[in-house]
């Protein structure tokens, strides 16, 4: 098990940040009520994986995996991993589009509701399901 | 030489030896199926929505799900036997290329998948109609079709990162796909919202999962990283990783606490979309799950079998009840089946836990009958929704008398859901309690039994609403159009057939079972 030392803690400094960014995230999702800004969390969330697996493909003393023009590659250079950084291209291409379809949905419910609240839209929505009940509810006996 | 005995065409074999004898030469179109089955709709679907014809969108969608149908039956009889095929994607050998891998477990759930759609979508071509707005018909199918293609991907792919950009292709779709049914409902703005919020956290836990098992092993291929951290069963880091992914994969699959987008979205949805989704996604995802935790992690991690044992089987068992009783309460009928599912997904899940052949076969037999049991509900729901313009039991009261057709379809797929004898339900029912009885736990037999009476009743709920109870004063509703009802029939007969000959359904399972049982198979190099 692995000692509390400062060394310990700076040496993972890319991991604090990653857990810390990603409980904000989450956080958000789930503590605020307007939708648009749970999209917000959604996107500090997502990021937060983005800068794990950048963070994961760096190489102690490497350079950018690019190889020279003249194509004379020294095999001594130390290249930094370039797969995580490809991979996370597109989880943020992912990320994009769930944002814009979050986005857009957002549009169509205030339409629909009148309101981006989650309390309220909630409220709403308890009231539908009353009247359901209401409406549909002897067929249980008033039970449901 | 290889020329002389390639013309000999009458011995296969030979043909055969004779291919791998002269490099390059030997791909045939069979080779290429496992790439086709994905191609084939991912290429259609932006095509529907380039012609942009509304009269061209359902054949091009209809198309594109019976070819990928036909070439699941083609590979599904090739590796049925035990067989595995290995595809490599441009020639590029795994570990580095991504590899498609075939085998009993996958092309069982491909047949599964791709057969749903190809009797859905006729289904859904009125439903659609009536259900959904006019002038986003074309829109509609494109959507299905990436769902669908969506869904393949994710259980066709032998790499671990290919796994989540399929099921983000198809979770996209999905959302769009649950937000159609705002035309009849609003609130399927808010379940397709809430369940967009749900998925992408899954989605990222679960790509937080593969980032630590690729910092472990450094490849994302499954077999290599299973080979790679077989010996790292202390790992902390594979631990976590098992951890994000189960968590992950396990809001996919609604495990019974993290189901909360299900009913929801299962209610609001097009009828024709919750009948796809119902039988497909959730089953994909347990797939995953099973993928994951036979093939990648081996079974005899400490952690994993303390998972199964400590939280799987007793969510299991909770969903098994919790969500029973739920469903009987409700007085939606589409809501009813949506929490029965969360029920039977508890089934599935239980036979996961009991870590044997015979809870695996017994899991993987479920998820196919299950399938097309709620299939043939759901579309009989969605008929009822076609003619009377809701589904609540006090609006559709009576409804035998009218639609005696799809009435006795709901039937039949309601006895599957109970597992009465003769119904595909029972057989995996019924292996999943010698399942119980093998691994010596009979009480968990006895709640199996027992949860099934739950189903007794809310499916009696069902044909009593149907048939027992007078209908309202409304306006005369006739049967639903044919091309409503031949796919409700072919999947309620469906459940009769595979409850009577199990060759299919037991046989796929086992060898499927078998396989995951087996571990991993290790890297094949040698592919095509």
């Amino acid at each position: 098990m692995a000692a509390f030392t400062l060394e310990f803690i700076v040496g993972h400094v890319n991991y604090w940040l990653f857990t810390v960014l990603m409980m904000t995230g989450l956080y958000i999702v789930v503590a605020k009520g307007n939708l648009v800004k749970k999209i917000v969390g959604l996107n500090v969330f997502q990021t937060s994986v983005f800068m794990l697996y950048i963070s994961m493909g760096k190489v102690t003393g490497g350079t950018a995996p690019i190889f020279p023009t003249d194509m004379q590659i020294d095999p001594d250079t130390v290249y930094s991993n370039p797969l995580p950084h490809v991979l996370i291209l597109t989880a943020i291409v992912v990320g994009v589009a769930t944002t814009s379809l979050g986005l857009a949905l957002i549009v169509r419910i205030q339409e629909q509701f009148g309101t981006i609240e989650e309390d309220e839209l909630l409220e709403i929505e308890k009231a539908m399901a009353a009247e359901d009940t209401r409406l549909h509810g002897e067929a249980m006996g008033g039970l449901a | 030489m290889a020329a002389g005995r390639a013309t000999n065409a009458a011995e296969p074999g030979a043909a055969q030896d004779a291919g791998h004898a002269v490099e390059h030469v030997a791909l045939t179109l069979a080779d290429q199926l496992p790439m086709l089955l994905i191609l084939v709709p991912l290429v259609a679907a932006p095509l529907i929505v380039l012609l942009g014809s509304r009269r061209l969108a359902w054949p091009l969608a209809y198309g594109a799900a019976t070819a990928s149908f036909v070439m699941a039956v083609f590979l599904l009889m090739r590796v049925i036997g035990g067989e595995v095929i290995s595809y490599h994607i441009g020639g590029w050998a795994p570990p580095l290329g991504i590899e498609y891998r075939v085998d009993s477990a996958n092309a069982f759930v491909l047949f599964l998948v791709t057969g749903i759609a190809t009797v859905v979508l006729p289904y859904a071509r009125t439903s659609v109609a009536a259900e959904v707005d006019g002038q986003h018909g074309t829109l509609f199918y494109a959507m299905f079709l990436l769902c669908f293609t969506g869904l393949l991907g994710v259980v066709i792919t032998g790499d671990a990162f290919n796994v989540f950009v399929f099921l983000e292709i198809s979770s996209l779709s999905t959302y769009v796909l649950i937000a159609a049914g705002a035309v009849r409902d609003r609130r399927a703005l808010t379940a397709a919202y809430d369940y967009l919020i749900m998925g992408t956290i899954g989605a990222t836990f679960f790509v937080i999962g593969l980032g630590l098992l690729y910092m472990a092993t450094g490849t994302l291929n499954m077999a290599d990283i299973a080979e790679r951290i077989a010996d790292q069963t202390g790992n902390r880091t594979v631990r976590a990783a098992f951890a994000f992914i189960v968590v992950g994969v396990g809001l996919k699959a609604a495990i019974y606490p993290l189901h909360l987008w299900l009913p929801n979205a299962y209610t609001y949805a097009p009828s024709a979309v919750t009948a796809f989704l119902a039988a497909t996604a959730t089953k994909v995802a347990i797939y995953v799950l099973m993928r994951f935790m036979f093939s990648v992690f081996q079974p005899l991690y400490l952690v994993e079998v303390k998972t199964l044992e400590f939280i799987i089987i007793p969510l299991a068992l909770l969903a098994m009840f919790a969500a029973s009783v739920i469903a009987i309460f409700q007085t939606d009928l589409k809501r009813l089946l949506a929490y029965s599912s969360l029920a039977q997904i508890g089934y599935m899940l239980l036979g996961i836990g009991f870590l044997s052949e015979t809870g695996l076969t017994a899991a993987i037999a479920h998820l196919f009958n299950h399938g097309i049991t709620k299939a043939a509900l759901f579309m009989g729901v969605g008929a009822l929704v076609l003619r009377f313009g809701n589904s609540y039991c006090d609006g559709v009261a009576g409804a035998g008398r009218t639609m005696p057709w799809t009435s006795a379809a709901m039937v039949i797929g309601g006895l599957s859901l109970i597992g009465v004898p003769g119904t595909a339900g029972f057989i995996s029912k019924w292996v999943l309690v010698q399942g119980a009885l093998e691994a010596g736990w009979w009480p968990v037999a006895m709640l199996i039994v027992l949860s099934s009476l739950l189903a007794v009743v809310y499916v009696w709920r069902m044909i009593e609403t149907l048939y027992l109870q007078p209908a309202p004063e409304r306006a005369a509703a006739g049967e639903a159009p044919l091309s409503m009802l031949v796919p409700m029939w072919l999947m309620a007969l469906a459940c009769i057939w595979f409850g009577l000959n199990t060759e299919l359904t037991l046989g796929a399972s086992l060898s499927a079972a078998k396989g995951f049982m087996a571990g991993s198979p290790g890297l094949i190099l040698a592919g095509h």
